[in-house]
């Protein structure tokens, strides 16, 4: 059994018991809870007149209804705005139940809870509210000509205003470069939105211990140190009385980091309150009106460039639709106008946004968060200076890389985490010569022309893009080796299907020399590991990764002190493998792991054959010595926390071929190559899955999905029958290189990778569509219908 | 997404079923593989106050192909019909249709009778059904029917079952000698309802004219869209006919409604395309050949 398991593609250790039907999911907690379920508005925007519940107190079983007037304290108050902004100027959150007004079709109205759900929505469906219909704002245009409001007191319904400048060399703008370039474009692009679905929705459990007075919350959330935060705040709670625990959780892709969803304190206190457990389990229906969505967005571009096709100026104006409310603030806009620029240097750059409200589903981080419509525009911008130029789409984009030897390379903007965006190292260049080899980029037009010979018709797309990954401001982790031999790592960020229980055992197994079975991890229990901010942002890895490692460290070090002073050896000798501490060299002079831990911790008690040997007439200490030291502590076992001074930047290059068919307009894609980057791998076959599951979401971003929303704010598309999710059979056989750069920034040269394949895809999509059509694509995703009118207009 | 009250029936014999549903009139509603009704039911969409779950009423799972045709049990699960070696050899069209219904998961359970009486105009049994000039047996207290396809469809999600009554069987005619099928559509994803689909039956004489051919439309109608082409492909030999100029005679026939998935012009485009595609195909098995 070797120990060197750091880069091996170790298989997943959570998928058997996930696979197998043993998972423990929120809905399979809690057999027995009260049920709880909501009335929510049918209406987008409307003035509450009247709740009547007179017809729902008959249901059979029913406990509890329950309105905003029937709200608390600090739970009557509108939910946290999560990331204030300064140019956050009019940021809005809703109230747990609607006050007064509703602003999107979906919002809760009215909490019922009841002996299951059955008989919750046999009630809901009996109450009736009678609503004043105000005038709904659907649509960024509508939105921006601020005849109709979603807040009264927001004009314009703008919530946030945003201009970055980085002027190019002698201090020239972004618009003085374009004036003066040899040549320009200017063209608007649309993107539509899209979101998580998780298959697993929220859900919330909780348990109220009246005899001591604490709670117990199981939430289906990407954080659950900050929800129980949260539930602490809202309900006066102390927070050594509140726990939280993150169950498995079956996906989350960024809806799961906000929080305190409107249901993540109404179960708790409904729970206090009836001193019984309640549980909510969110329905699909639900998820689609109620929780977030992503993507929407228009951009106007000027680009102004010369005959190499080297941008000399770039402005970019952005309106950025986030619906109702902004409890994410304005992460997603920043994060699209500052990585927008990708793996270039432009000579000048000018980014303006503006956050509109709409009266929809807010706008929240779905997977790429704000990426996705950043690398469109920027790769679009690409994709249209080659053809202005008659150049090759590739050899535009290598004119513009930032080269190998220009890291670590200040992009001159700030960065969703306040910091500056200063890309730490990456190798552009050869990224792009391996995709090119990977999808055969040269030999493409012999192979068009050969699919052409049989009337068929097919093109060839590119997309490029940076992310900045691991962002702070911290991680922590704790390892403990306990008197067995075995290692219990645990850190507060959660799991939502990414595989921390195998990555985080090889760190820890690597980092300790033990065996990888005995390595255990728990993530997400605010009872193991109380600190922490989430998981999100592709920084699990980055952040609790090197937490462990750190962590591990720690207990090496006072394992070889141990095991020194055990074998009267220098610790500076002593090596530790397959859980033996022996001297470099010396297998026999060897101490196990499990033994150090017996010595670590002093013990009066024997309560076993392994306990007996650390007790006080059986250790052998020095008596003019305290058993344990000043500066010490007892046990086998360390906390560490990593704090980064800044993101760490992975890198990416996608290319498709794609086919569409001459007489339906129907897209199929034919073959879908990506290169990619995150530094040192610590479980190749994991960064895989996470880009095959990236790139699946951006198919269905590109071709499939959207939120069809009529002029009523109405969503005509949830369900999973109308809002089309891709299938297996509509996702490509992806073909993977990996190319590792590893960060400088952080001691295991890790950059994260979960977001990383949903990120280029609808701008490589469009590239190839359009290669293929001869049609100029602005608009994603793109459907054969919307293919076959372009046609038409043609 | 849980059902509103309702009282579940589970008749074990077809005289019970029949009871059963005779005295809940409008408010029942028969549940056999429940494919589309529960998530009706699960949305709130339906609210029958009486489920007759005929499931355990024996006999009405039969498949019995023979020259004249296939009659298919109102319990016949698609996979079960899409598997029958007799109901493939007797009409081709049963399997190419069979193939694109949804996924193999929910042929395993959906029924192709329960399929005609939910009577989607996307959906491709009605289509089959129509094509072939079938007719669906319906049963209550009072005795029997057997009403043609023509008659059967009334609208969208609408048939001319009555309250009281259960779809007993449906019976694909078989096609005469020198006969060929195809069924083709476009869906956004594999398995969805097709935003247009075609089939086509295509009948040859000795001298390998056409003799007759329809198609039947789904998706661009509020029942499926039969149109006899027969005129239209001329009196020449089938190989030789001008099969987009047939499938333009089909186009006009076509009323399609655009919807968030594709254009009316879109759907009535495709239609055409699909038409020549399955009208083509359809010749040329005729001929016994493959396409």
């Amino acid at each position: 059994m070797t120990t060197k398991l750091f880069g091996e593609p170790v298989r997943r250790r959570e998928d058997d018991r996930l696979i197998t039907g043993r998972g423990r999911y929120l809905d399979d907690l809690g057999e027995g809870a009260l049920a709880a379920a909501f009335v929510r508005s049918p209406h987008a925007h409307a003035r509450i007149l009247d709740i009547d519940v007179s017809d729902a107190i008959d249901v059979e079983g029913l406990v509890a209804i329950y309105t905003w007037e029937d709200l608390p304290g600090a739970l009557a108050e509108p939910l946290p705005l999560l990331i204030p902004h300064p140019a956050l100027t009019h940021g809005r959150t809703a109230y747990p139940l609607a006050r007064e007004i509703v602003r999107h079709v979906g919002e809760p109205v009215v909490m019922v809870v009841a002996r299951d759900r059955y008989l919750a929505e046999d009630a809901c469906a009996l109450i009736r509210v009678d609503y004043e219909i105000l005038k709904p704002v659907v649509g960024i245009e509508e939105a921006v000509r601020g005849v109709h409001l979603v807040h009264e007191d927001v004009p314009g319904n703008v919530g946030a205003h945003l201009v970055q400048e980085v002027a190019g060399p002698g201090g020239v703008t972004a618009r003085e470069a374009i004036d003066a370039a040899p040549h320009t474009l200017e063209f608007r692009l649309d993107i539509e939105r899209s979101a998580c679905t998780p298959l697993e929705g929220k859900g919330v459990y909780a348990r109220w211990d009246a005899d001591d007075e604490s709670l117990r919350v199981y939430s289906s959330t990407q954080t659950s140190t900050s929800v129980r935060m949260a539930i602490a705040a809202k309900l006066g709670l102390p927070l050594p009385k509140v726990e939280v625990i993150a169950p498995d959780v079956g996906g989350g892709f960024g809806v799961k980091i906000v929080h305190p969803w409107p249901e993540e304190v109404l179960v708790p206190w409904a729970a206090r309150l009836l001193g019984r457990e309640v549980k909510w389990t969110e329905d699909r229906r639900e998820h689609f009106v109620s929780s977030s969505h992503e993507r929407g967005q228009v951009q106007h571009v000027r680009a102004g460039f010369d005959d190499e096709g080297r941008v000399l100026g770039l402005d970019v104006e952005i309106l950025h639709d986030h619906g109702a409310y902004t409890p994410y603030g304005i992460i997603v806009p920043i994060i699209t106008s500052t990585q927008l620029l990708g793996p270039y240097k432009v000579g000048a750059y000018r980014v303006e946004f503006s956050s509109i409200y709409t009266n929809t589903v807010q706008v929240t981080p779905y997977r790429g968060a704000g990426r996705p419509q950043g690398v469109y525009c920027m790769e679009r911008t690409m994709d249209r200076i080659a053809a202005h130029l008659g150049r090759d789409r590739t050899e535009v984009r290598a004119a513009n890389f930032i080269q190998p030897d220009e890291f670590p390379y200040d992009q001159g903007l700030t960065f969703q985490d306040g910091r500056p965006l200063i890309y730490d190292s990456g190798d552009y260049p050869e990224a792009l010569r391996l995709l090119k080899e990977l999808i055969g980029w040269d030999s493409f037009p012999e192979e068009r022309a050969r699919a052409a010979a049989e009337g068929r018709r097919i093109g060839i797309g590119v997309g490029c893009y940076v992310e900045g990954t691991g962002v702070g401001p911290y991680e922590g982790g704790h390892v403990q080796v306990t008197s067995d031999g075995r290692v219990h790592v645990s850190t507060g960020l959660t799991s939502q299907g990414q595989g921390h229980e195998t990555v985080f055992a090889q760190i820890a197994a690597t980092e300790l020399g033990v065996p990888i079975e005995k390595v255990s991890v728990v993530t997400g229990d605010t009872r193991r590991f109380g600190y922490a901010v989430g998981t999100f942002a592709s920084r699990a890895a980055v952040m609790s990764g090197n937490a462990i490692a750190l962590a591990c460290r720690k207990v090496r070090e006072k394992a070889l002190r141990i095991a020194a002073e055990a074998l009267e050896a220098d610790p500076r000798d002593l090596e530790i493998t397959d859980g033996m501490v022996h001297v470099a060299g010396v297998p026999s002079a060897s101490i196990p792991l499990a033994t150090v831990a017996v010595l670590s911790n002093p013990l009066r008690y024997a309560f076993d054959e392994e306990a007996r040997r650390a007790t006080q007439f059986a250790a052998s200490g020095s008596d003019d010595r305290p058993p344990v030291a000043e500066g010490e502590e007892p046990g086998l076992e360390g906390r560490d926390y990593y704090s980064p001074i800044r993101s760490t930047f992975a890198a990416g290059m996608h290319a498709a071929i794609v086919e569409t068919d001459p007489d339906t307009a129907e897209i199929r894609i034919l073959r879908y190559a990506v290169v990619h980057d995150c530094g040192r791998l610590i479980n190749p076959m994991i960064v895989e899955g996470q880009i095959h599951g990236g790139v699946a979401q951006g198919v269905g971003g590109a071709l499939y999905e959207k939120m069809a929303y009529d002029e009523h704010g109405q969503l005509l598309n949830a369900s999973f029958m109308d809002f089309l999710m891709p299938y297996a059979t509509e996702v490509p056989h992806i073909e993977t290189a990996h190319l590792e750069t590893p960060s400088p920034l952080n001691p295991l040269g890790i950059k994260g990778a979960g977001e990383a394949g949903v990120i280029p895809v609808s701008a490589v999509i469009a590239s190839a569509v359009e290669d293929a059509e001869g049609i100029t694509i602005t608009r994603m995703p793109i459907s054969p219908s919307d293919l076959y009118a372009l046609r038409q207009d043609r | 997404m849980k059902p509103p009250p309702f009282d579940y029936h589970g008749p074990v014999t077809l005289g019970e079923a029949l009871d059963v549903l005779a005295e809940a009139g409008p408010g029942g509603k028969v549940l056999a593989g429940g494919q589309s009704l529960i998530p009706l039911l699960n949305m709130r969409l339906a609210a029958p106050a009486h489920i007759v779950d005929v499931n355990r009423v024996p006999g009405l799972d039969g498949i019995e192909a023979g020259p004249e045709g296939v009659r298919v049990g109102a319990l016949a699960r698609h996979a079960a019909v899409e598997r029958s070696p007799g109901a493939a050899a007797a009409l081709p069209l049963l399997r190419q249709a069979l193939r694109l219904v949804a996924h193999p998961v929910i042929r395993n359970r959906g029924t192709v009778v329960g399929s005609l009486v939910h009577a989607d105009p996307a959906a491709e049994m009605p289509a089959v059904l129509a094509l072939l000039g079938g007719s669906v047996r319906l049963a209550s207290r009072d005795g029997e029917r057997e009403v043609p396809a023509a008659e059967f469809f009334t609208g969208p999600m609408e048939s001319a079952l009555r309250p009281g009554e259960l779809a007993l069987s449906a019976f694909f005619p078989a096609l005469p000698p020198r006969s060929g099928t195809a069924f083709y559509e476009v869906a956004r994803r594999h398995g969805d309802y097709a935003v247009a689909g075609v089939a086509a039956a295509v009948t040859l004489d000795e001298d390998l004219r056409v003799a007759a051919a329809r198609v039947a439309c789904v998706s661009v109608g509020p029942v499926p869209v039969v149109v006899d082409v027969t005129s239209a492909c001329g009196p020449g030999p089938a190989a030789a006919a001008g099969w987009e100029a047939v499938a333009g005679a089909v186009q006009d026939r076509v009323d399609p409604e655009g919807d968030i998935h594709a254009t009316a012009e879109y759907r009535r485009h495709l239609t055409g395309v699909l038409a020549a595609r399955a009208l083509r195909d359809a010749a040329l098995a005729a001929r016994g050949e493959e396409s």
